[in-house]
């Protein structure tokens, strides 16, 4: 990377020449570096393919699930390099949302929230237990809404609260970083703009990475803002100033809609 | 003009469908219909709690016009026997085939397997007791036994299990296995405790398809079991079922009524469990 990709001090993370790929010598990221501030909603923007889902789920070390998957390069939470933390270690501290909502669909609601717990076989006191489901379904805002229906399964829910319990059971573990990757693309407005209110509160506890295609969505929320063409990391600043000041030709394009 | 056509076109199509529905289901309700009335009149207590009568009772008590005595306890607990031994190996063995094929599905060595349990499933009844004849009753209990009848069995239900294992599993989405590995659960939890309780239903509907699948059979068994004329609970000794004691009575001029009642409970009995599985399917 010959351009200097702004300086952020103490970083929570630290993604040091990173490279991602899916068959032999086809990067999917290539020698990515960034570092992302804490207590921020970062955003990661680009046209579909170019990478993003790849860098943010190296974040969480989901690639080494796939063992045809390679990735090089190095990353840091809080200054510990990543690799060296056991697999509940390090997704105790970075938690993840995805796309469509995945609730267990054979668990309540109650047990979805404490899923992390429980499926890990760490062991709590009952009221610790529903304190934690309780704050984290506050968390999202969700809390009202199901508190009567806690030992139900969630299938009732619509989409947009299927979505809000996902992040509940992300933030039941008190994580440094939430990694969310297109969390609203599947759900209508309302439901969009409730994640996004949801999001600006979680920042004050979390630090927060988001994968989005709707660059008014990046514009409204983030703090910083990537943006990614073809597994290069183009640029990444300040929202604001990579939308009203883009320094990379390509950059500029994209943000005006002449591609992606 | 152009609308009406259609509509009629519409119902003509719908009318076919109806008329070919009937004709196809039909003769199945016309035998359900048959062994009712033939059957029910046999059905009565000692029908579950008495032996297979011998020929010399059934005859004596057609003459005096009465129905025949006794009934297929041995059968029912000969059938009970060897489906709960198969079910024994077969549930659990088949589960775990089918979660290994559905794990390393692009492996060369889960396709033999998944051809070999192809070729299973297809492969005549009769031939999967020849199987179990030569292991068994050949070099284990030396002679016809429940055990064999079982390991006959057993060979029937695992291609099921393991299929429907697999194409259950498969169904349900990566991102439901993403999200708990998300959260750091290691991997054998996640298909205890996630995948095999999301995919429940399908897996409970595929074993009890295989339940009765094999209740019914007969071919493999007359090789294996062979047929006992007692109750017996022992492994190593020969064994009735119901299938086997109706071919009996097929052989048997006297006991003609009582292959109804059996034909009867057997259908009923399949019937009930593919009923059940329905409704779990479509949970
Ligand atoms: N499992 C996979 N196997 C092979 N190639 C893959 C796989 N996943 C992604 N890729 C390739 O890696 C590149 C980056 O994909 P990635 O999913 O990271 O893009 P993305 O920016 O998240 O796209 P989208 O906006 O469509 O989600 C693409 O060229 C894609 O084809
Ligand atoms: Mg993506």
């Amino acid at each position: 990377m010959d351009k200097p990709i702004i300086e952020i001090k103490n970083p929570i993370l630290r993604i040091q020449n990173l490279s991602v790929s899916y068959e032999k010598d086809k990067y999917a990221i290539a020698d990515v570096s960034v570092d992302i501030k804490k207590n921020l909603i970062t955003a990661i923007m680009g046209p579909s393919g170019c990478g993003k889902s790849s860098l943010i789920r190296a974040m969480n070390r989901m690639h080494e699930l796939y063992p045809q998957i390679e990735t090089k390069g190095k990353i840091f939470l809080n200054e510990k390099d990543i690799s060296k933390l056991s697999n509940i270690e390090l997704r105790r501290k970075i938690g993840m949302v995805f796309q469509s909502p995945n609730p267990f669909p054979s668990m309540s609601i109650y047990d979805n929230v404490i899923a992390g717990y429980k499926l890990n076989g760490i062991r709590q006191k009952k009221a610790k237990r529903d304190d934690i489901v309780e704050k984290s379904l506050k968390d999202v805002a969700l809390w009202t809404e199901v508190k009567d229906a806690l030992y139900k399964k969630g299938n009732f829910l619509s989409g947009g609260q299927q979505q809000r319990l996902c992040i509940a059971r992300a933030l039941a573990f008190q994580p440094d970083v939430i990694l969310l990757d297109e969390p609203a693309s599947a759900l209508d407005p309302v439901s969009t703009s409730k994640i996004e209110n949801l999001l600006v509160k979680l920042k004050k506890e979390y630090t927060i990475v988001l994968v989005t295609h709707n660059m008014a969505q990046a514009a409204r929320i983030s703090d910083y803002s990537m943006f990614m063409y073809l597994g290069e990391l183009v640029e990444y600043g300040k929202t604001k100033d990579l939308f009203t000041n883009p320094t990379d030709k390509r950059t500029e394009e994209y943000l005006t809609g002449k591609f992606g | 003009m152009k609308g009406k056509f259609r509509s009629a076109k519409n119902r003509l199509f719908k009318g076919m469908v109806i008329v070919f529905s009937l004709v196809a289901i039909t003769p199945i309700m016309l035998i359900v219909f048959d062994l009712f009335q033939k059957g029910i009149k046999q059905i009565n207590f000692s029908f579950f709690t008495k032996i297979a009568p011998d020929t010399w009772d059934a005859m004596t008590a057609l003459n005096h016009g009465k129905i025949i005595p006794g009934g297929i306890l041995n059968g029912i607990t000969g059938t009970f026997l060897m489906v709960s031994v198969a079910s024994l190996i077969a549930i659990p063995l088949g589960l775990l085939i089918g979660i290994y094929l559905y794990e390393n599905a692009e492996k060369r060595y889960a396709g033999v397997v998944r051809d070999i349990s192809d070729i299973l499933q297809g492969a005549p009844s009769i031939v999967l007791g020849l199987i179990a004849y030569f292991w068994i009753v050949k070099n284990i209990t030396h002679g016809f036994s429940a055990l064999a009848g079982s390991a006959s069995l057993t060979i029937m239900m695992l291609p099921l299990i393991i299929r429907s294992t697999e194409e259950t599993l498969k169904m349900i989405p990566i991102s439901i296995k993403e999200a708990g590995l998300a959260l750091g659960v290691p991997y054998h939890k996640i298909i205890l405790r996630v995948l095999i309780p999301t995919g429940f239903s399908g897996l409970t509907t595929g074993i009890l398809l295989a339940l009765s699948r094999v209740l019914g059979e007969t071919a493999p068994l007359m090789l294996t079991a062979l047929g006992n004329p007692f109750v017996n609970f022992n492994i190593d000794k020969p064994t009735s079922a119901v299938p086997l004691l109706i071919w009996q009575f097929y052989n048997d001029p006297n006991m003609v009524n009582l292959i109804w009642s059996s034909s009867l409970f057997l259908v009923i009995l399949v019937l009930t469990l593919n009923l059940i599985a329905k409704q779990i399917a479509a949970k």
